[in-house]
């Protein structure tokens, strides 16, 4: 059971007070009318499967109902720091000074 | 009768006797004696049959690793615990337990002929015979192998035990309270950490209780254990958990414990917990899980008598029991030969020490001189003879090519060494990466994933001096040098299968013992093509019986890398996983099992239910009331009579279980405009719609009525089970793609009771009690919803209908759903209310063609399909899900479509889920072009009707189609789902 850090509350809490939300920095289409099918199905089903660090989706389900995100390193299974929704995504280097 | 206690020897302790049976027959042990060391002390070595071929096994080992002697323990009825190694089991008064895998009796066992035979039982056996026809499986294949393998009979009672849990924390949990375990725990509880510190066993020591010789700083080493151990219990910050299992090692330093807490008595009280799970979260783990000795693989390895050296030491030094009067030693270790000295020094006689290595510490050709043991070098055991207990083997010496004519040698037990293999199995679940030690033939820890650190022989680091050392320095210690004596030299050498003379075709040599894998079986995997460890280990079961190979994954390693002539590290190794030995589901389950196993939702109006006799059925984690049976009722006449009391008069039905979130805010019509298909802009304050709500990817995902109390207050409704799902997607949604509206999400499911009304005389039963809400047909139409009193209580008054009649959902506030509930049944009575369940609900809005989500629909079917492309506002720009209903293969032909189906016999009430064909007489296998969704035995209407999805279903409106059943195929009619007043009329009853 790993240990998440919700950015919001701003406390280190085991996984079971969180729900996995799938891949993040996925915004949906301002207009999806526009888009081709394609585009569509890439905005709909394509997703990185990353080997190593994965930026992702968490909500703090039982606790403030945020949502957040995360890098984890998908080999390791350790989340490597969390965001706040709508901050920028970061570096790898940036990631690892936060891991440390 | 013989004993083969040795006074003198063994762990000081008071001679207490106590009783206990094995496989019938009374016995006697000491106090503190495993169930293992007592039946060795009467003379006992045969103690079971192997799992597949039957063979006679007795004892191999001292310690939970052990794969033969498994029996079934029996504390009583519902307590018999099947697969508990003999080992582990600590004696007390009355204990009883048997041995498995026979019939009829132990020593006569008719199965013992899969041993002749058993050419017909290769590896690969299982994957190669029972494989055709698939129906077999069920009544010939699976019946035979299970009778034959004897798992043992499960207990049919429920377990009368009960289990506790505890969430721990510590600065520093230390696994395995052995020298390097307890060296860690005193270093580490010098400050104020919190330490705790588990074993597995009933005594703390672990390989110092097999060690009496042993000094540290020149005191006996157990004055050492005896004080180190006084320390620690006096320290404030130390835990001490013995007969506690470390059997999972989970992220972020979460282990799982499971604390054996009565097994060990002989009167327990029933009141006490069986067994507790510590769920411990530290901030460092030290890993001093020690390590566990290999046996060696050759012909009939398996005959009892056999066991592994320094378990015949350990039966010795520390439960004072001779294993046997005249035993040779089999090794290619020299931690072997210490064993030998020891049993030599307490008069069992010493055959002689046989050594598959070419050079020998000549310390050790020394020592056994001078008790007068022959050694033989360079030699190896190629056989062992015997019925139920080894009597001779056979030795060979090793030669440049092959071996020697065999010479025979008498003994009664062999003990035998072939190295030590590192106990990683925590650090593999920690996932914590392994490195190939050549000089030691064994994987060592390398790069660890978690604040952890390996101490002593798990970490490949032998002896005692190591352990005290290395234990120390983990727990923060001073490097303090101590000087220690110990006898043991810490060198060996690794052979997989080793050299014979004999045809390997015609021999056992056991990798496994517990799966009774052979030598012979790996090689034949590897022959058949097999090259990852992991392909060989499923195809030949090595390794997956329920001590997961821990005397036997490196020898079949070794043995799979010889026959592929690649090194070991190429071979691989295959994956530890928890438990690290077998935990019961009690522990796990803890105090969740019966009424607390989950978690049981109940409406405020459920204690009315209950008396009225309701007859329940959980829908998501509710419970709730499925039918209201009367005396002599089965439920299809009890929902029979719901139905025709609602459609005639009035019936009455619990609601509270429908999902409710409050959308409130400037921007809340905006926000349901994105969330629902449907147009909320012009939806008027007072008024009510159905709601479709849709995934990203066209789906239907839920639906509910939504009312809208003011210009920016909607209460919206979902299905029970889809309530937190719809919260969250909402959630999700107004969090992440559009921060900027201003709304606000609260789930009210629990704030509001809700009480339906159905029927002709709704309105006439409500009237009386409401007040503020013109309930008229003019002022209060079908789908409005208005605020107001009901019996002085505030109410959320909705008329809506599931059902087709005239219909009210009375919100009141929780705490006042009873009691209006029973003010308005009691009122009812003059109508004939009639309380219903959600059986006569589901028949209602079928006969009116309302779907069900997660019924009627399954997660792949759009609007369309569902003939419900109303509800979608064409005029929005755009709505969760729309873009995917232009997807191609969404708006393709050849979809299932909702319809409805009218059986040529109108008594016969189709299956649900039942598949259909569009035409009867195919050959099978059929092609299938839809199944049944919904499907009941209207009353209202005489007949059965039902709800399919079926492709390209509407289009198929007044044709047959046919649902072939056991016995029969069924004719059904298409046509229109909606059954029952097309028109609509019964809604506006005045
Ligand atoms: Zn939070």
């Amino acid at each position: 059971m790993i240990l998440i850090r919700c950015p919001y509350c701003d406390e280190q809490r085991p996984e079971v007070e969180f729900v996995y939300a799938g891949e993040a920095h996925i915004s949906r289409p301002q207009n999806p009318n526009l888009l081709s099918d394609d585009e569509w199905a890439e905005y709909l089903f394509i997703r990185k499967n990353a080997r190593g660090v994965h930026y992702e989706r968490w909500v703090h389900a039982h606790g403030c109902a945020r949502y957040f995100n995360a890098a984890r390193n998908t080999v390791t299974d350790k989340i490597l720091m969390t965001y706040k929704t709508g901050e920028p995504k970061p570096s790898v280097e940036e990631i690892a000074e936060a891991a440390k | 009768m013989t004993t083969f206690r040795r006074q003198g020897r063994g762990r000081p302790r008071q001679e207490k006797t106590v009783r206990f049976s094995f496989d019938g027959k009374e016995y006697a042990g000491v106090e503190g004696d495993t169930l293992a060391s007592a039946l060795l002390a009467n003379g006992v070595h045969l103690v079971g049959r192997s799992f597949k071929y039957h063979r006679p096994r007795g004892i191999l080992s001292a310690g939970s690793e052990e794969a033969n002697a498994l029996v079934a323990f029996d504390r009583g009825p519902g307590r018999v615990t099947l697969n508990v190694r003999a080992t582990t089991l600590d004696l007390y008064e009355g204990l009883t337990a048997r041995s498995q895998n026979y019939w009829p009796s132990l020593k006569f066992d008719i199965t013992e002929i899969n041993d002749k035979f058993s050419a017909l039982f290769p590896a690969g056996f299982y994957n190669k015979t029972f494989m055709w026809p698939k129906s077999f499986w069920d009544w010939v294949y699976e019946p035979f192998i299970r009778r034959a393998a004897g798992l043992g009979p499960a207990p049919s009672e429920p377990d009368p035990d009960h289990y506790t849990s505890a969430y721990d924390h510590c600065e520093v949990l230390i696994v395995g309270a052995g020298p390097a375990g307890i060296a860690a725990a005193l270093a580490a509880s010098e400050s104020s950490a919190r330490v705790i510190i588990a074993d597995e066993q009933a005594e703390f020591g672990g390989s110092l209780l097999s060690m009496p010789e042993a000094a540290i700083d020149g005191a006996p080493a157990w004055q050492w254990l005896e004080s180190g151990l006084e320390t620690l219990r006096s320290r404030d910050n130390v835990t001490l958990l013995p007969r506690t299992t470390v059997f999972g090692y989970y992220h972020d330093n979460f282990l799982g414990l499971a604390q054996s807490l009565t097994d060990h008595m002989s009167e327990p009280d029933p009141k006490e917990p069986r067994e507790c799970l510590h769920k411990v979260r530290a901030a460092k783990v030290i890993l001093a899980t020690g390590a566990i000795e290999r046996p060696l693989v050759f012909a009939d390895n398996d005959l009892p008598g056999i066991m592994l050296a320094s378990s015949a030491q350990t039966y010795l030094n520390r439960y004072g029991v001779a294993v046997g009067d005249n035993a040779a030693i089999f090794t290619t270790h020299d931690s072997a030969y210490i064993a030998a000295f020891d049993l030599s020094d307490a008069n069992i006689r010493i055959a002689a020490i046989i050594d598959a290595r070419a050079t020998v510490d000549t310390r050790l050709i020394e020592e056994a001189k001078k008790r007068g043991i022959e050694v033989r070098a360079e030699s190896v055991v190629t056989g062992a003879v015997g019925r139920f207990r080894v009597k001779r083997i056979r030795v060979n010496r090793v030669l440049a090519s092959g071996v020697s004519a065999p010479e025979m040698i008498d003994c009664d037990t062999l003990l035998v060494c072939g190295g030590w293999t590192p106990s990683v199995h925590l650090w593999s679940h920690s996932k914590g990466t392994l490195k190939w030690k050549s000089e030691l033939g064994a994987y060592v820890p390398d790069r660890p994933n978690e604040n952890v650190i390996c101490v002593g022989a798990c970490n490949g680091e032998f002896g005692l001096k190591r352990a005290l050392e290395t234990g120390a320095s983990a727990g923060g210690g001073a490097a303090r040098l101590l000087e220690v004596k110990e006898d043991c030299g810490w060198s060996g050498e690794v052979f997989g299968a080793l050299p014979t003379d004999r045809n390997e075709t015609r021999i056992k040599a056991f990798v496994d013992f517990q799966n009774d894998v052979t030598a012979k079986d790996i090689k034949l995997a590897v022959r058949e093509g097999f090259k990852s460890i992991e392909h060989v280990k499923r195809y030949t079961t090595a390794g997956m019986a329920t001590d997961q190979g821990k005397t036997s994954n490196l020898n079949g390693l070794q043995i799979a890398s010889n026959a592929l002539a690649r090194p070991v590290e190429q071979v691989g190794l295959t994956t530890f996983r928890p438990p690290y030995t077998p935990t019961t589901f009690g522990v796990l389950a803890g105090a969740q099992s019966g009424d607390t196993f989950d978690v049981t939702r109940k409406t405020p109006i459920d204690p009315w239910a209950v008396s009225a006799g309701a007859v329940f059925e959980p829908v998501s984690l509710w419970r709730r009331a499925r039918y209201f049976p009367q005396t002599g009722e089965d439920m299809y006449a009890a929902v029979a009579r719901e139905c025709k009391a609602t459609r005639e008069s009035l019936g009455i039905f619990d609601a509270t279980t429908l999902g409710k979130v409050e959308v409130v805010g400037p921007d809340a019509s905006e926000f349901m405009n994105r969330m629902y298909t449907n147009p909320w802009a012009k939806l008027g304050v007072g008024r009510c719609r159905y709601g479709l709500m849709l995934r990203e990817d066209g789906y239907i995902m839920d639906d509910g009525v939504v009312g809208r109390l003011a210009n920016d207050r909607f209460h919206v409704t979902t299905t029970t089970g889809g309530a937190p799902r719809v919260l969250s997607m909402m959630e999700d949604y107004l969090q992440t793609e559009w921060p900027d509206l201003d709304v606000w999400l609260t789930s009210i499911t629990e704030q509001w009771a809700v009480i339906a009304l159905n029927g002709p005389n709704a309105r006439k039963l409500i009237e009386p009690f409401v007040d503020g809400i013109d309930l008229s047909q003019e002022a209060f139409p079908h789908m409005a919803a208005r605020e107001g009193r009901i019996c002085g209580i505030e109410t959320r008054l909705f008329r809506v209908s599931f059902s087709g009649e005239l219909g009210f959902e009375i919100n009141v506030p929780a705490h006042y759903g009873l009691t209006i509930w029973r003010k308005l049944y009691e009122a009812g009575r003059e109508f004939n209310i009639t309380p219903y369940g959600t059986e006569t609900m589901h028949v209602l809005r079928a006969e009116k063609g309302f779907i069900i989500v997660g019924q009627d629909t399954d997660g792949t079917v759009t609007p369309d399909d569902a003939g419900m492309s109303w509800a979608i506002g064409n005029k929005k720009l755009d709505f969760v899900g729309k873009r995917s209903l232009e997807r191609p293969d969404i708006v393709a032909n050849g979809r299932k479509q909702l319809v409805g189906l009218l059986t040529a016999d109108p008594n016969f009430v189709l299956e649900e889920g039942a598949q259909i064909v569009a035409s009867p007489g195919q050959a099978i296998p059929m092609k299938m072009v839809g199944h049944v969704t919904s499907s009941y035995w209207s009353e209202t209407l005489g007949r059965s009707i039902a709800m399919a999805l079926v492709k390209d279903g509407r289009s198929l409106e007044g044709e047959s189609i046919y649902v072939p059943m056991p016995g029969a195929t069924i004719e059904a009619k298409v046509g229109s789902t909606v059954f029952y007043d097309p028109e609509g009329e019964r809604l506006n009853v005045i």
